[in-house]
C-alpha cells in the first residue's frame, strides 16, 4: 500500500514534467532496444552458421583433398596431388572407431539432356551418401544409388532437385538419359532428390556449399568411365588434373570417439602425404564449438555495446535526479517537517528513477520487438522493388535472418533498473540527508 | 484567573500541584541552543524554561536575532537543543533519534508556515493526507477525516484542486487543516499571518479562536502585535533568554478581536 502510494507519487512528480521525463528515458530506452536488436543480429547470423554445421553431422570427420601451393607443383606436366584409395584403406584398417567411411570425387562438368544445359557437379560417391548427409528423395523420386550399382558399376545417376528443376521443367526425368558431353556416356537416372540446404564452408574456402546442381553416380562407375585425370579448358589453356578422391566422409561409432579418430587420421594422412600436405581434416564437431563461442562472443560484445549506451541512460537520470533534488529542496523540507523519515524520501526519489528506467525500459522492448518486423518489411521491400540490387548484396546479408533472444529482454530491464537504482541513490540519499530547517528555508 | 493560569505563567515545574492542573501540550526546561557558524559560537538560546499547558493559545515574539526561530524549530521537533529538555507527553527530544523526530513531527505537531507550503503536486485533499501518510496510515478513514477538514476550513468544493490553483488565504486554510489531521499535541503556526492581507488575516485568526476555543493547543510565532493580542499569552524572548510571560486578558484579546474587526469592515467598505 505504502509503495504504491510511493509509486504513484513518482508518477505523478515526473508528469509534471512530461518533456523532460520523456527525454531522460530515452536514453534508457535506446540503451534496452540496442540490447535486444544487437544480440538478434548476432543470434541470427550464428544461428544460421550453427544450422549449416550441424548438416554436416556431429560425429562425421571430413577429409578432403587441398590444392597445394604452385610452387609444389611447378615443373609437372599435370598437377597430381589429393587424397587416395590407399588412404581410405589404410583408414579403414586402422581407425577401428570409424563405421563408415565414404569416398567422393567432384567434377565440375556439363550435363545435358535435348538441348537443355546444365553447369553442375558430378559427384562419385557410394551409398551411405545419401544416409550420412540425410538426403532426402523427392516424392514418387524413384531411389538413390545401390550397391549393386557400385558392384556393376552402372552408368546410372540420382539428380540434383536442381538439376531436375532446369534439365526436365516439363518432363518427368526419371528414367531419362543425361549426356555429359566430355565424356560421352549416358547415365540413366534412377532418382531425383529433395532440394537441400547449403552446409558451411570446408577446407579453406569462405563460401558455404551449394548441392542444387549435383548429379551422383556411383563411385566406381566414375573411376572406370571418367578415371583420376581430368583435363580442363579454361581460357583457351588445358589443365591435367590428377587426382583419386576429393573426399573422405568418415563417421566415427560416437561423438566421444570424434577427436581421437580424427587425431588417428590426422597421423595416417600426415604419413602419406608429408611431402605436398594436400589434404586437411575438418571436425563439423570442432567447427560447431568454435560457431558457438563465436555466437557468445558476439552476443556479449553486443550486450557490451548496449549497456555503455544504458551507462549513459544512466547518467542522464542521474544528471536530472540531481536537478530534480535541487530544485525540490523545499518539498523535501515540508515533507520532512510533516513526518517523513529519511528512509522516506530516499524511498520517493528512488521511486522516480525506478518509474523512469523502467518505463525507458518498456518502451524499448516495444520497439526492439517492433523493429524485428520493420526490418523483415525492409528487406521484402528493397528485394521486391529492385530484386537486381537485391541479388547483388552479399549472402550473409541476404539470408540474415535477426532472431529475438528471449532472455536478453529481462536482463536488458534488469540492467536498465538497475543502472536507475545506481545512479538514483547518489541524489536520493543527498535529498534524504538534507537539513529540514535549512531545506524548509529554500526558495 | 483561574489556578491552571496562574500556575501556567508562573513556569512551575510542579505541575501536579492541588486543584488539578491541566496535563500540558509541551514543558521546556533550561532549553540551551548552540551553533557554530563559520569558527565562532552563536548562542542563540541561553536557557528558557515554560510549559503550555493543553488548551493554551500562546504568542511568542521577539525581535530577530531573539532565538525566536531557533525556539520554533526545537517546539517543532526540527532541531535538538544543545542543552535542557523538551518534553512533549513524557518524551524528552533531546534524546531522540531522527527518526524518532519524524515519527513524533507526524504524530503530534500540527505545522502552519508563513509560506503555506503546500506540495504542489498533490491535490487539497492529498496535501492534507500526509503528515498521515507518513504515519502509514492510508485508508478510506484518513480520507473521510481530511476531506471533513478540508469542509471545516471551509475548501469543501475544492478537494481535488491543486495549490497553484488556490488563493494564499485559502491554501493557508488547507495548511491549517493538515495541521489538524493527526490530531496533534499543539498546532504550531510560524507567522501564519505573514503573507496575507488585513481582510484574510482576520479570517485565518478567526480559525485559530475557534480552534482554541474547542480546546486546541496553539502555539504562534509572530512579530505583529495585532496577532499576539488575539492569544491568551505573550512570550517575549530578547537574547535568547525569556524576556516577558504575560497573560492577555479576555477584554484586551476581545477588544482587538473587535477592532480587527472592524478595520476589515471599513476596508471593505472603502473598496
Amino acid at each position: 500500500m505504502l509503495w504504491l502510494r510511493t509509486w504513484r507519487l513518482g508518477i505523478k512528480s515526473l508528469a509534471l514534467h512530461p518533456l523532460r521525463t520523456g527525454l531522460t528515458m530515452l536514453g534508457i530506452m535506446i540503451g534496452v532496444w540496442a540490447v535486444i536488436v544487437l544480440t538478434a543480429i548476432s543470434q541470427g547470423a550464428s544461428e544460421q552458421v550453427q544450422k549449416q554445421i550441424e548438416s554436416l553431422g556431429s560425429t562425421t570427420i571430413i577429409v578432403r583433398s587441398q590444392k597445394p601451393p604452385d610452387d609444389k607443383l611447378a615443373g609437372a606436366r599435370a598437377a597430381k596431388y589429393g587424397l587416395l584409395r590407399g588412404d581410405l584403406d589404410q583408414i579403414l584398417s586402422n581407425v577401428p572407431t570409424i563405421r563408415t567411411a565414404i569416398p567422393i570425387r567432384e567434377i565440375r562438368r556439363q550435363f545435358t539432356y535435348r538441348d537443355r544445359l546444365v553447369d553442375g557437379r558430378l559427384v562419385g560417391c557410394t551409398s551411405a551418401y545419401a544416409q550420412i548427409n540425410h538426403l532426402k528423395i523427392r516424392n514418387n523420386g524413384g531411389r538413390f544409388l545401390s550397391d549393386a550399382d557400385e558392384l556393376k558399376s552402372d552408368t546410372v545417376c540420382v539428380i540434383s532437385a536442381g538439376v531436375a528443376e532446369r534439365l526436365f521443367p516439363f518432363e518427368e526425368p526419371l528414367g531419362k538419359r543425361v549426356t555429359i558431353p566430355e565424356h560421352t556416356d549416358k547415365y540413366k537416372i534412377v532418382g531425383v532428390l529433395e532440394h537441400r540446404n547449403p552446409s558451411a564452408a570446408i577446407g579453406g574456402s569462405l563460401d558455404s556449399q551449394d548441392f542444387s546442381a549435383d548429379v551422383y553416380i556411383p563411385m566406381k562407375t566414375l573411376r572406370k568411365r571418367i578415371g583420376d585425370t581430368i583435363v580442363t579448358r579454361r581460357s583457351g589453356q588445358f589443365q591435367l588434373e590428377i587426382m583419386e578422391l576429393n573426399q573422405i566422409t568418415l563417421q566415427a561409432n560416437s561423438q566421444e570417439q570424434v577427436r581421437m579418430s580424427a587425431a588417428m587420421i590426422e597421423d595416417i594422412l600426415d604419413r602419406n602425404h608429408s611431402e605436398l600436405n594436400d589434404t586437411v581434416v575438418v571436425v563439423p564437431l570442432e567447427l560447431l564449438e568454435q560457431a558457438r563461442n563465436m555466437k557468445l562472443m558476439f552476443l556479449g560484445i553486443g550486450i557490451l555495446i548496449a549497456c555503455i549506451s544504458l551507462v549513459v541512460g544512466g547518467i542522464g537520470i542521474m544528471n536530472i535526479m540531481l536537478a530534480s533534488v535541487t530544485e525540490r529542496t523545499r518539498e523535501i523540507g515540508i515533507r520532512r517537517a510533516l513526518g517523513a523519515k529519511q528512509q522516506d524520501i530516499t524511498r520517493q526519489f528512488l521511486a522516480e528513477t525506478i518509474v523512469l528506467s523502467f518505463a525507458g525500459a518498456m518502451m524499448g522492448i516495444v520497439i526492439g520487438l517492433l523493429s524485428l518486423p520493420m526490418y523483415r518489411a525492409g528487406i521484402w521491400g528493397v528485394q521486391t522493388t529492385m530484386p537486381d540490387k537485391f541479388a547483388a548484396l552479399p549472402q550473409a546479408i541476404r539470408e540474415a535472418e535477426p532472431s529475438i533472444v528471449l532472455w536478453t529482454i529481462p536482463l536488458a530491464v534488469a540492467i536498465a533498473v538497475g543502472v536507475g537504482l545506481v545512479s538514483g541513490l547518489y541524489p536520493a540519499t543527498r535529498a534524504a540527508k538534507m537539513n529540514p530547517i535549512e531545506a524548509l528555508r529554500h526558495e | 484567573m483561574s489556578m491552571a493560569e496562574a500556575s501556567r505563567s508562573a513556569g512551575s515545574p510542579d505541575n501536579s500541584s492541588p486543584g488539578g492542573s491541566p496535563k500540558l501540550a509541551t514543558s521546556i526546561r533550561d532549553l540551551t541552543k548552540e551553533y557554530v557558524l563559520k569558527s565562532e559560537t552563536v548562542r542563540a538560546l541561553r536557557g528558557v524554561s515554560f510549559d503550555v499547558p493543553e488548551g493554551d493559545y500562546v504568542a511568542i515574539m521577539g525581535p530577530s536575532g531573539s532565538g525566536k526561530s531557533t525556539l520554533l524549530n526545537l517546539l517543532g521537533c526540527l532541531d535538538q537543543p544543545t542543552s535542557g529538555s523538551l518534553l512533549l507527553g513524557s518524551d524528552d527530544i533531546a534524546e531522540m533519534t531522527d527518526d524518532q523526530l519524524a515519527e513524533i513531527r507526524s504524530q503530534r505537531i500540527g505545522f502552519v508556515f508563513q509560506s503555506y507550503n503546500l506540495i504542489q503536486q498533490l491535490s487539497v485533499v492529498e496535501n492534507i493526507q500526509v503528515p498521515l501518510y507518513y504515519q502509514g496510515r492510508l485508508g478510506s478513514d484518513e480520507r473521510r477525516r481530511a476531506v471533513a477538514l478540508a469542509e471545516r476550513v471551509g475548501l469543501g468544493e475544492r478537494l481535488d484542486h491543486r495549490p497553484t490553483q488556490l488563493s494564499g488565504g485559502q491554501q493557508q486554510r488547507v495548511a491549517i487543516a493538515r495541521s489538524l489531521v493527526n490530531d496533534p499535541f499543539f498546532v504550531l503556526a510560524d507567522e501564519p499571518t505573514g503573507n496575507l492581507d488585513s481582510v484574510t488575516t482576520d479570517e485565518i485568526l478567526e480559525i485559530f479562536d475557534q480552534l482554541n476555543a474547542e480546546g486546541r493547543t496553539i502555539i504562534l510565532v509572530t512579530h505583529e502585535d495585532d496577532v499576539s493580542e488575539r492569544a491568551k499569552r505573550v512570550v517575549r524572548l530578547k537574547d535568547g533568554r525569556l524576556h516577558t510571560d504575560e497573560l492577555v486578558s479576555d477584554e484586551r484579546r476581545q477588544a482587538a478581536r473587535a477592532a480587527q474587526k472592524m478595520a476589515v469592515q471599513e476596508l471593505l467598505e472603502r473598496e
